[in-house]
């Protein structure tokens, strides 16, 4: 592929690109595409999180122990605040962009209130699942 | 851009031919997504429900037939998901030829053995 590496060329002969991010007004659109591909990396690292946790309970008491105690530091409720609000915001970008390729919601007060409806969405079932927990333990 | 040809590249696209998988992509990313919306509440439900347990009660709870093969699908599924959607990542920032084929290896990889790991341990807990 010879157009797959532009850096040898200079400027003024590469191809145009299309407007990328610094040049638009940030909208609530973006905000949430943006951060709908963030979550999700987010997500993909907090795998780890997760096999360690069943792996260290799968392990015996001792290293269950060691996992139990981060998550129950502050530091480890932090990170998983942070995993709530990440899966919130990517389950309920799915249901948006579930609603988009029905070929609905695409005149501009549609977006802008999808937009912000998961932005609010998301932060409301983050807040709900903590409640949840604080009450349960 | 060196030009070896002087048909487009939408002529040159076109007479490679389509490998009639072009949405295979796509619909599996849609689908795995739609199992997940119901898979992720039982997630949340069953690590609510972990929280402050010791270890008796917390591996009782993730033994549980229930529970485990809940936990199992959604992590089937989520690895089938995140996997599709880093190589999405990948192939929109990573052009330079061997720098992509090596990340969509890497990813494939690390996805396979997050994958593995979470349900052996998942298994251990059910059977042991």
């Amino acid at each position: 592929m010879a157009e797959a590496d532009p850096a040898p060329l200079p400027l003024e002969q590469r191809r145009p690109l299309s407007p990328h991010l610094l040049i638009y007004k940030l909208s609530p659109t973006m905000v949430v595409s943006g951060g709908h591909r963030v979550s999700g990396l987010f997500l993909y690292i907090g795998t780890l999180l997760l096999a360690w946790y069943l792996l260290a309970a799968a392990g015996g008491a001792h290293s269950f122990q060691t996992a139990s105690a981060f998550f129950g530091s502050f530091f480890g409720q932090l990170v998983l605040f942070g995993y709530t609000f990440a899966l919130m915001l990517h389950a309920v970008g799915g249901v948006r962009h579930a609603i988009w390729d029905a070929g609905k919601g695409f005149e501009p007060e549609e977006r802008k209130k999808l937009a912000w409806g998961s932005l609010i969405a998301a932060g409301a079932l983050t807040i709900l699942i903590w409640v949840a927990h604080f009450i349960l333990t | 851009m060196k030009q070896s040809s002087l048909k487009s590249p939408l002529a040159r696209v076109k007479s490679l031919g389509s490998a009639r998988s072009g949405t295979m992509h796509a619909w599996r990313l849609r689908l795995t997504a739609f199992a997940l919306l119901p898979l992720t509440f039982a997630f949340i439900v069953i690590v609510v429900s972990l929280a402050g347990r010791d270890y008796e009660s917390a591996r009782a709870l993730l033994g549980s037939p229930g529970a485990a093969i809940l936990l199992i699908l959604f992590v089937g599924a989520g690895i089938w998901h995140m996997t599709l959607g880093m190589q999405a990542i990948i192939e929109d920032y990573v052009h330079v030829e061997h720098k992509k084929v090596v990340s969509l290896m890497a990813n494939i990889c690390f996805s396979t053995l997050i994958g593995v790991a979470i349900i052996y341990a998942l298994l251990r807990l059910s059977f042991t």
